[in-house]
């Protein structure tokens, strides 16, 4: 009897042993997060990024500027979301970017990136997801009457069943990726590309379909303007870059 | 003795009974099984009918290729549902509706003004490609009705998915109980051999064992030599053990918590091959690569508010995650109402759980990495499109940044400015490819500021 209550005793022990597991501090598939040593120096007082807080509206730290702010290298879009607000920029909306080698190449890579996978690489309406039939109905650039206006105001807005590109781009990379998008529309459908603008010279206006009607005074202002911004930020950019190497 | 071998052979038998059970009931297991699986075989085979006039099949290609983004046969999505539409309009003013419908509205046409004011004013894009016989193949498609058999098809498939692991459930519990069963007929077995021995008057082995011995751990003590080799043995061992847990201080290698929806990265960045920064896009040009806006998750789940039926399944039966209920998920958070097609404005934050967390005294910069060093994703995330749940891949140690630095070549090329310089940099160290540590890349200001 005695070794029936040896085995007992030591059957209890490794079964608390072995329940003890569960509150090891090593990191397991779904886990809790390793120890920290001096947490103060991981964690600072200052709000982190999508970290929560009770002065924030809804408890998130992300928001979205307050409106009317104007962030830097960022312009008012006038054109309204409606119908009427796509057909002006569709008639007056030019791009203010030159048609440059780089500015297409940067274009074609955010195209790569944001349109491709529905739009397919040629603007045929066939992309991966179409393919797949997980998203379907997607038109071939050829078989729209689109301009440069008509894209970049669908970028910004969305349209149907579109969703808008307009927080994943900047003004600069959505005039990129039109230029692209036209290019392409010019592939498909047979016309040649334009030439090409060398780097320093003047935008010059982009022969376009135009309709006579309604071209507001201040949309033109802004327009013009819009060419001078994307160059600062390109400066900027390339100093950056090299510091970080 | 005679009724002893009787009692042993009776036992015998019970045991080869169950035995013979147990393999017949298996087998008919499986013959359930291959049953429960054949069965849903029959309804699939089910074709829609084809419509009156045209080809319904040339008119799903059309459908998909020119109607799908917005339409649906059964269900409201940018525009009405489809199913039954020639029988609530003329045939004649469809062709005029698909082929130009501003023109449509402007003429004053009172069915056509109602459609659209009814779907907010939106333009139904023109179709001036599109033939009559076009349309009659397209319309045709759309009088298809709905495929009743997808329903039970599925729930077919879930109970032969469920009926799986139930066969295999009762085949493990018979199997156990066949083992208690064995156990049992040992110890009657021990039992009763032991009486007989008793009876019968001999002496067994183990009744004889029973003289006195040192106890183990004495022995173990006056064997001086065995106690030094153990005890360099735990040494080493306890040094070994407090090695590997100081070093996972701070170390979240494979973190992977349970988040709010599960997000599957091996279905968007795996199969769907939509690219990293398609969602991540700030990582392109700010210090942190963003977690997307629900606007982004919307840009396709507006018109995907149910996975395929394959990707559904293997959701159920590989994950035990219901893909469709994470969705609905979505909707709920950003308040997209999929039957009316519209926002409520109803909003919910998700709850993210954060996994990558560089410690604040640490600087990382994503842009530098990802669009001035040209670094694939991968390269720090591993392989994210694989990943079912996303987990940390690398452990982001000081030790093995540096190291990263340390044999990363820099790709000089077309850097115009700086030519001059990384040309005499390269020479000092021997003609050799600079790297990310040639250029500072070790230096502490880099990422301790």
């Amino acid at each position: 009897m005695n070794t029936w209550y040896k085995t007992f005793i030591y059957a209890l022990t490794a079964a608390l042993l072995i329940s003890c597991r569960g509150e090891t501090k090593s990191v397991a598939a779904d886990g809790d997060r390793s120890v920290q040593y001096f947490p103060n120096m991981y964690e600072s007082a200052g709000y982190e990024t999508y970290q929560e807080g009770t002065v924030f509206e809804n408890n998130m730290e992300a928001q979205k500027p307050v409106e009317g702010t104007v962030s830097r290298g960022w312009m008012p879009y006038d054109y309204e979301n409606s119908n009427e607000g796509y057909a002006s920029a569709k008639a007056n909306l030019q791009n203010p970017l030159p048609y440059t080698e780089e500015n297409l190449e940067n274009g074609s890579v955010m195209y790569g990136i944001y349109c491709a996978i529905c739009h397919g690489k040629k603007g045929d309406g066939k992309g991966h997801l179409v393919e797949t039939e997980k998203i379907l109905g997607v038109p071939s650039y050829a078989d729209r009457p689109i301009t440069q206006g008509s894209i970049y105001h669908v970028m910004y807005y969305g349209i149907n069943s579109m969703g808008s590109y307009a927080s994943q781009t900047s003004e600069e990379e959505r005039w990129q990726i039109a230029h692209h998008v036209d290019a392409l529309r010019r592939d498909l459908q047979g016309v040649e590309r334009q030439a090409f603008v060398k780097s320093g010279e003047v935008a010059e206006p982009i022969a376009q379909p135009q309709d006579t009607t309604m071209v507001s005074s201040d949309k033109d202002a802004e327009m013009e303007e819009a060419p001078m911004q994307p160059q600062e930020i390109e400066e900027q950019e390339t100093e950056t870059q090299t510091d970080g190497q | 003795m005679i009724n002893r071998k009787l009692h042993f052979s009776a036992w015998q038998f019970i045991l080869a009974f169950v035995f013979v059970a147990f393999s017949a009931f298996s087998a008919g297991a499986q013959t359930d099984v291959t049953t429960n699986d054949g069965e849903p075989a029959t309804p699939q085979e089910v074709e829609p009918s084809a419509g009156s006039a045209g080809d319904s099949a040339l008119g799903k290609q059309l459908f998909n290729a020119n109607c799908a983004s917005c339409h649906n046969l059964y269900k409201k999505m940018t525009g009405p549902a489809l199913f039954g539409v020639t029988k609530k309009y003329e045939r004649e003013w469809l062709y005029k509706w698909i082929k130009n419908s501003a023109e449509l509205i402007a003429s004053g046409d009172p069915q056509a003004v109602a459609i659209y004011t009814e779907y907010n004013q939106k333009n139904m894009n023109a179709f001036p490609q599109l033939s009559n016989t076009d349309i009659d193949n397209i319309l045709a498609y759309t009088d298809t009705p709905k495929p009743v058999p997808t329903d039970s098809e599925v729930t077919g498939a879930g109970d032969g998915g469920a009926a799986d692991p139930t066969t295999n459930n009762i085949i493990l519990g018979a199997l156990a109980l066949v083992l208690l069963l064995l156990v049992v007929l040992l110890l009657v077995v021990n039992k009763t051999l032991k009486r007989f021995a008793e009876a019968n008057g001999i002496q067994t082995e183990f009744e004889t064992e029973k003289e006195e011995r040192t106890p183990i751990w004495k022995a173990f003590v006056q064997n001086q030599f065995l106690v030094l080799v153990s005890a360099i043995f735990l040494l080493l061992a306890s040094a070994y053990f407090a090695y590997g847990a100081l070093m996972s201080v701070g170390v979240d290698q494979g973190y992977a918590p349970v988040q709010p929806i599960h997000y599957s990265h091996r279905i968007h960045a795996g199969e769907s091959q939509i690219d990293c920064k398609y969602c991540h896009s700030s990582a392109r040009e700010s210090k942190h690569s963003g977690i997307p806006s629900l606007n982004v998750c919307m840009n396709c789940h507006k018109s995907i508010s149910q996975v395929a039926d394959d990707t559904y399944k293997e959701g159920i039966n590989e994950y035990g995650i219901d893909y469709n209920k994470e969705i609905q998920k979505l909707y709920a958070a950003t308040g997209w109402d999929s039957a009316e097609q519209v926002y409520t404005g109803d909003t919910e934050p998700v709850r993210w759980v954060r996994i990558h967390n560089l410690p604040d005294l640490a600087q990382f910069n994503h842009a530098q990495h990802v669009t001035a060093g040209n670094i694939a994703c991968q390269t720090c995330h591993g392989p994210v499109e694989e990943m079912e749940i996303m987990y940390q891949y690398s452990p982001l140690t000081m030790g093995w940044c540096i190291n990263c630095h340390r044999e990363t070549n820099v790709d000089l090329q077309g850097n115009g400015y700086y030519e001059q310089i990384h040309k005499e940099l390269s020479e000092k160290r021997g003609g050799r490819q600079l790297t990310i540590a040639d250029l500072g890349g070790l230096e502490c200001g880099k990422c301790h500021y």
